[in-house]
């Protein structure tokens, strides 16, 4: 059985912090197909519509019948575990720094046999759990685990390093002036974190949820300021080493759109907290991460983005502020390309409209930060790269992949 | 009704050729090569205008293929095939040669197996072996063949209940055949205790698993029985070959080879049976894949090979022959080179030419080959049967 991972020691300071390295990352592009699935947490495989066979390594034929007509359809994750191998030796850097290496070969139920990373509580014959991973290169890989879920699975080392576990990490998030703030807080609490950093801006309003995080135990809240770069320098040099998930719920919507409400500042506004905000948490807390990316099994991981289903896809009625989120993702794809070589992966979740006063005239369905914060941080844990909550969000991504011409008419969630 | 295969009545092989082998070399690919060629010419009286086909197996040459070999080495051949089947090479290319012999395209063929190994000219081989080896395979712990036999072995072994030991009496009996070959890379005597307790390199693989790979080439040449008459060389007849690719793809783990398939075909083409057989040299990157080839070319059933191995002595003086230069376990596999090596043993055998000890009156041999772990299994198969000339 998988031992509980024990609480981090002392990191010592004299002794070399370990560099990132990354396992193999050469894919060919059918084999891509498998990381967009990866990236929303499914389970799915080429099945080829003409004959029905499910094929696993990907192919741009089916290795039937030579048909093209090939879909990615979720199937059933069950396998069996027909041989297994531990590692003592290997080619790559990246591996060769964490040996031993757990390995099987896994008959899928669907059919295609499939080499996995394998989790310590496997043995041979047994049923096994498949899942689509990303790895530290920021590709897809398939993981197995015992058919049912194990006490302390998530803490077997192997596979952590495909995940996000917050357990004995510290995570920043950076604004606990929100009720977002203090949700995430408690999820990250309750999900095992070391302890939680929360910055909090605007010393001229109180905050009721700022006054509950301070209450928590394991929490330590500090001035931050996303639109002042003093100020994220200043935090970065207390805690920057310290930051192994970074959580960017920043967030500033002021209802209205281009013509309907002309407002630059308003939306200058939007940009700076937004798109310029992330560019400087980045800036600064970047550099320090991507060099903590290997540090043991409590390294720096991820870098989380709170953002808007509304990134995807402009909302007229919160233009100016869809406009920054989108200005936001696209530069978290940029962030995402140069904190990969760190072994630190960028986490976009995308949320519908939630229970606030700026969503005052937002029709329902609306999201409750309690709800939602446990959500996005059982996401992360899992490894997820894209994590959509709520309704909005999923049927936005549905209509997206339809015809995203419709939705840019019809939108009126 | 399937046409009978024609057989290869006047074709025959000889000239066996190594370049000794080394751990490591800065040479290159077409360095061991054109080595090679040149130790073929010289060996059988030839100028190297005489030879007018080539068939050229190497990992290493990369960008070129054998075409840029050509030039390389300066000759201008009418017949030229490059076999990019890694250990299956040496037998394939000695069928596309033998037909291409008998039927005129070319008089004298130089079949030539080489690679060099640079300090990381492994790794670079093992990192971009395959499409799938890239997409599913080299991202899990970059193991390469290590990994992917411990899973072929792990399966075997639960399925048949075969222990270490086997495998390490196959081990012990072809590293005693190694130890008079001056090139092998292994120089002293293993015992079974020396194998059973070696450092663990990918469970339940352990060091002498596990081939070493090295640089070097094996070559010989296929001509008519009565251009090698003329020439006054020594020559091996061929009784039959094999090849398939990619055989029982819904076989879950690898647990038999495309000879299986083809057995029969061979055996009547030869016109003899296993236990005509006097030496047998099997592709043996890992023990596994030997008893693989003992059970599927008819020496033993399926998951006997334990209790074959157990029962017969493998040495050159034993009841059953088997890799009698070491094979590569001991001697080294040299790139593409293991695909030859069965090959050019056998010819020594057969021609009285050994470097290493001699199976007395020897008249049959049997080469299996084995070649490219492209996913999770060996995709190509070939062997051949060769007799002597007097036989």
């Amino acid at each position: 059985m998988i031992k509980a991972l024990p609480h981090p020691k002392w990191k010592d300071p004299r002794v070399r912090t370990r560099k990132p390295s990354m396992p193999p990352g050469n894919r060919s592009r059918e084999a891509q197909g498998l990381l967009s699935m990866a990236a929303r947490g499914r389970f799915a495989l080429q099945v080829c519509s003409n004959c029905g066979a499910v094929q696993y390594p990907p192919r741009q034929l089916c290795g039937k019948c030579l048909s093209e007509e090939l879909s990615w359809q979720d199937v059933s994750n069950k396998g069996t575990l027909l041989a297994e191998t531990t590692l003592q030796h290997s080619n790559d850097i990246y591996f060769r720094d964490r040996l031993p290496w757990k390995l099987g070969i896994v008959v899928a139920d669907v059919g295609p046999s499939m080499v996995v990373h394998l989790s310590s509580d496997c043995k041979q014959g047994d049923k096994v759990r498949l899942a689509l991973s990303i790895d530290a290169a920021g590709n897809a890989v398939v993981t197995a685990r015992p058919e049912k879920p194990t006490s302390n699975e998530k803490d077997d080392l192997q596979l952590r390093e495909m995940e996000f576990d917050p357990k004995h990490r510290r995570p920043l998030i950076v604004d606990g002036k929100t009720e977002m703030g203090l949700e995430l807080t408690k999820a990250f609490l309750s999900a095992g974190a070391r302890h939680v950093f929360v910055g909090y801006a605007k010393p001229w309003y109180e905050s009721q949820y700022l006054e509950e995080i301070k209450k928590l135990d394991k929490v330590s809240v500090y001035p931050l300021d996303v639109t002042d770069t003093d100020s994220v320098e200043e935090l970065v040099s207390m805690i920057g080493d310290k930051v192994e998930i970074m959580v960017n719920n920043s967030y500033h919507l002021r209802p209205g759109g281009l013509i309907d409400r002309f407002d630059i500042n308003t939306a200058h506004d939007e940009m700076e907290i937004h798109y310029y905000g992330l560019m400087r948490l980045a800036g600064c807390f970047g550099p320090v991460m991507r060099a903590m990316g290997a540090d043991g099994h409590h390294s720096a991981t991820a870098w989380l983005n709170i953002f808007s289903a509304y990134a995807w896809i402009n909302n007229p009625a919160v233009g100016t502020y869809s406009a920054s989120q989108a200005a936001a993702l696209s530069l978290s794809q940029c962030l995402r390309a140069e904190l990969t070589p760190g072994g630190v992966r960028v986490v976009n979740t995308f949320i519908g409209p939630i229970e606030d006063e700026w969503h005052q005239l937002a029709p329902p369905p609306k999201l409750l930060p309690a709800t939602i914060a446990p959500r996005i941080v059982s996401g992360l844990s899992k490894g997820i790269e894209d994590i959509p909550i709520g309704a909005v969000a999923e049927e936005i991504i549905e209509r997206l992949s339809e015809n995203p011409k419709e939705i840019e008419r019809t939108i009126k969630l | 009704m399937v046409k009978k295969r024609q057989d290869y009545q006047g074709v025959v092989v000889c000239a066996p050729v190594t370049i000794p082998y080394s751990r490591y070399s800065i040479k290159s690919a077409h360095w061991f090569c054109g080595k090679a060629l040149a130790e073929l010419i010289t060996s059988s009286g030839l100028s190297k205008s005489d030879v007018d086909g080539y068939c050229i197996s190497s990992f290493t040459l990369s960008p070129d293929t054998a075409v840029g070999l050509m030039q390389y080495l300066g000759v201008t051949p009418r017949w030229l095939d490059h076999i990019p089947m890694g250990g299956a090479s040496g037998a394939v290319a000695l069928r596309r040669a033998a037909r291409a012999i008998q039927c005129g395209d070319a008089e004298i063929i130089a079949c030539i197996g080489g690679d060099t190994n640079h300090v990381d000219t492994f790794r670079e081989t093992i990192a971009t072996f395959s499409q799938f080896a890239n997409d599913a395979v080299y991202p899990y712990g970059s193991g390469g063949p290590n990994s992917s036999f411990a899973f072929l072995t792990d399966y075997y072994m639960k399925q048949f209940g075969t222990k270490r030991e086997d495998f390490g009496k196959m081990c012990v009996d072809q590293r005693t055949n190694a130890l008079p070959i001056p090139f092998a890379m292994m120089k002293k005597p293993l015992t079974i205790e020396q194998y059973l307790n070696a450092r663990v390199i990918a469970e339940p693989l352990r060091l002498f698993d596990c081939v070493m790979p090295c640089a070097g080439a094996d070559a010989f040449l296929v001509m008519t029985e009565d251009k090698a008459k003329s020439l006054g060389l020594s020559y091996a007849k061929i009784l039959a070959t094999i090849e398939r690719h990619n055989a029982f793809p819904d076989d879950p783990v690898q647990i038999r080879g495309g000879w299986a398939v083809d057995i029969d075909d061979f055996y009547n083409q030869a016109g003899i049976g296993p236990k005509d057989i006097d030496l047998m040299q099997a592709y043996d990157d890992y023990p596994i894949i030997c008893f693989m080839q003992l059970e599927d070319l008819g020496f033993c059933e399926k998951g006997e090979a334990g209790r074959f191995v157990q029962s017969h002595d493998l040495t050159t003086g034993g009841d059953f022959p088997f890799n009698t230069s070491g094979g590569q376990l001991s001697t080294g596999q040299a790139g593409a080179a293991g695909g030859y090596i069965g090959i050019v043993e056998t010819i020594r055998q057969l021609t009285d030419q050994t470097i290493g000890n001699t199976v007395e009156n020897a008249q049959h041999g049997l080469v299996s080959c084995f070649g490219m772990i492209n996913y999770d299994r060996g995709i190509c198969t070939s062997a051949a049967i060769f007799s002597r000339s007097t036989a």
